[in-house]
């Protein structure tokens, strides 16, 4: 366990090296949040949408800047690279769990992330616009969702990395995933503006557990218990995917030019 | 002599994509999902409100589809240029210096995207939709304006991506804020100009010419006057703008190349 927390800690301090980069995301981060406002906010100028009145859009908006970088939306490619080149021979015969050594890595990158990339927007977002708070008794909930949140995401973009044990090239996989994710998860437009039987349907894949979940929870939008309880499933089918696709893959391991 | 040189770069670029079959067609499919997606979510939002900025959903989806159009083939083209950074860290530019080719050639042909055809595909699929599905007056000038705007489209993405990029040269950090210009003007230009708020207009509209894009082209070809109050000239001189902008690009990329300095490591 100890190992873990270490790991964690290490993926927070590499991910807080790189300052200017940090400024620099900041600033792409609002200019993207404008563009999405914009859009939105003509869209709803009509009348609220699905509950969403301009108060409810900024929140969404601006905790969704937040969140996209603190759950990594977008497919990371570290451990396919590794896979490529063979480096995850040595990862395999290290004394960890390989999925839960990334996990903790990544736990530690987002709690960074959580500081630098969460927290500004949303303090923009509270600024510059309308914005709606939750009860005191959500955040709680919201932090818990959040967590979910980035547990799933981290299991689904571990499946997607895991993908290149059998592939060796993943672009086609890990481009695939992003271009289908933002969609689908509720970062383009929120889950409920959809009709109501694409809502189901989305709602019953795991790609909102990772983004409009939180959301929904901090605008306190359905019952948090059932979308919590989701989350949960989500996170343990995700994990336990992983796991069995590890198992396997590891029987196929070729050392390339080893 | 050094056109040759050229196709031959690209023929090997593009070689080296297609081994990895699967993959390459599955990128493929996700440049046209990407594409695809973004027409969905105009679908979604018209599923709602019946105008968006004073414009029907098939005259949105028009003004989609120039400009998704025009980005992919930019994306195509141009997309390379956001490894200058790595060139730059990694002091690899120094190679490209020193081969008798322009710097920008070699850079835009370090790996032309062929998969990104699945984007212009996807853009050109939807722009065949848009056009039939929308009230246009026939005539020479539009026929030419439906086949130019995507093209000058295209060129005007291009040399946005070229000068974002060539802030690299002086602050290597600086891909972030390159993206800020390049993808926010993908994403700008892909609703009509009267969603956004004045000041988001300004830069995105004018400061970078992203209303020339898809905005103006789309309003000449519907015959619509502006509601912002442009003449309606403004929709035909789109490529005269593209032209401009190259030129423009050019330049700043010329400066910005003198600026270089090695790593020295």
């Amino acid at each position: 366990m100890r190992a873990y927390t270490r790991l964690a800690l290490a993926g927070f301090r590499r991910y807080s090296t790189y300052r200017q980069a940090m400024v620099a995301g900041m600033a792409t981060n609002i200019a993207f949040g404008l563009l999405r406002m914009a859009v939105l906010v003509a869209a709803i100028g009509q009348g609220p949408i699905a509950g969403y009145d301009v108060a409810a859009t900024a929140t969404y908006v601006w905790l969704g800047q937040g969140l996209m970088a603190f759950v990594l939306l977008y497919s990371d490619k570290q451990l396919s690279d590794r896979i490529r080149s063979g480096d995850v021979v040595i990862d395999l015969y290290r004394p960890w769990h390989l999925q839960l050594a990334l996990l903790a890595e990544d736990v530690g990158r987002a709690g960074y992330a959580a500081v630098v990339r969460l927290v500004p927007p949303v303090a923009f977002g509270a600024v510059f616009f309308p914005f709606r708070w939750p009860s005191a008794g959500t955040l709680p909930l919201f932090a818990v969702s959040a967590v979910l949140a980035l547990v799933i995401s981290f299991g689904m973009r571990f499946l997607v990395n895991a993908t290149t044990f059998w592939l060796l090239d993943n672009r086609g996989v890990h481009g695939l995933y992003m271009s289908c994710t933002w969609v689908l998860c509720g970062l383009a437009v929120p889950i409920a503006f959809f009709p109501d039987w694409a809502r189901d349907i989305l709602w019953s894949t795991p790609f909102p557990a990772i983004f409009q979940a939180p959301i929904d929870v901090f605008l306190e939008q359905g019952a948090p218990g059932t979308i919590l309880v989701n989350q949960a499933f989500w996170a343990v089918v995700v994990l336990v995917a992983g796991h069995l696709v590890l198992n396997r893959a590891v029987r196929k391991v070729v050392v390339q030019g080893g | 002599m050094a056109e040759s040189v050229y196709v031959r770069i690209i023929g090997a670029r593009l070689r080296g994509q297609m081994s990895y079959r699967t993959s390459f067609a599955l990128q493929c499919l996700a440049q046209a999902v990407t594409q695809l997606g973004e027409l969905l979510v105009i679908l979604v939002l018209f599923n709602r409100v019946s105008a968006l900025g004073g414009f029907s959903v098939n005259e949105v989806v028009l003004m989609y589809a120039i400009a998704g159009t025009a980005f992919g083939i930019a994306d195509m083209v141009a997309g390379q240029l956001d490894q200058l950074p790595t060139y730059i860290r990694t002091g690899t530019f120094d190679v490209v210096l020193l081969r008798p080719l322009g710097t920008l050639a070699q850079m835009m042909t370090s790996d032309v995207q062929l998969r990104k055809i699945g984007r212009v595909g996807a853009g050109l699929a939807t722009l065949v939709y848009a056009v039939n599905h929308n009230d246009i007056g026939w005539s020479p000038f539009t026929v030419l304006l439906v086949v130019a705007a995507p093209i000058g489209g295209a060129v005007i993405f291009g040399s946005i991506w070229i000068m974002a990029n060539a802030i690299c040269f002086w602050l290597v950090d600086g891909q972030e804020l390159a993206n800020t210009v390049t993808y926010g003007s993908s994403a700008f230009t892909s609703y009509p100009a009267t969603v956004y708020g004045p000041w988001l207009r300004r830069f995105f509209a004018f400061v970078i010419p992203g209303a020339f894009v898809a905005y103006y082209p789309s309003l000449a070809l519907l015959g619509r006057p502006d509601p912002l109050g442009g003449p309606a000239l403004l929709g035909w001189i789109s490529p005269l703008v593209a032209v401009v902008a190259a030129g423009v690009a050019g330049l700043v990329w010329r400066s910005a190349v003198r600026h270089y300095r090695g790593t020295g490591s």
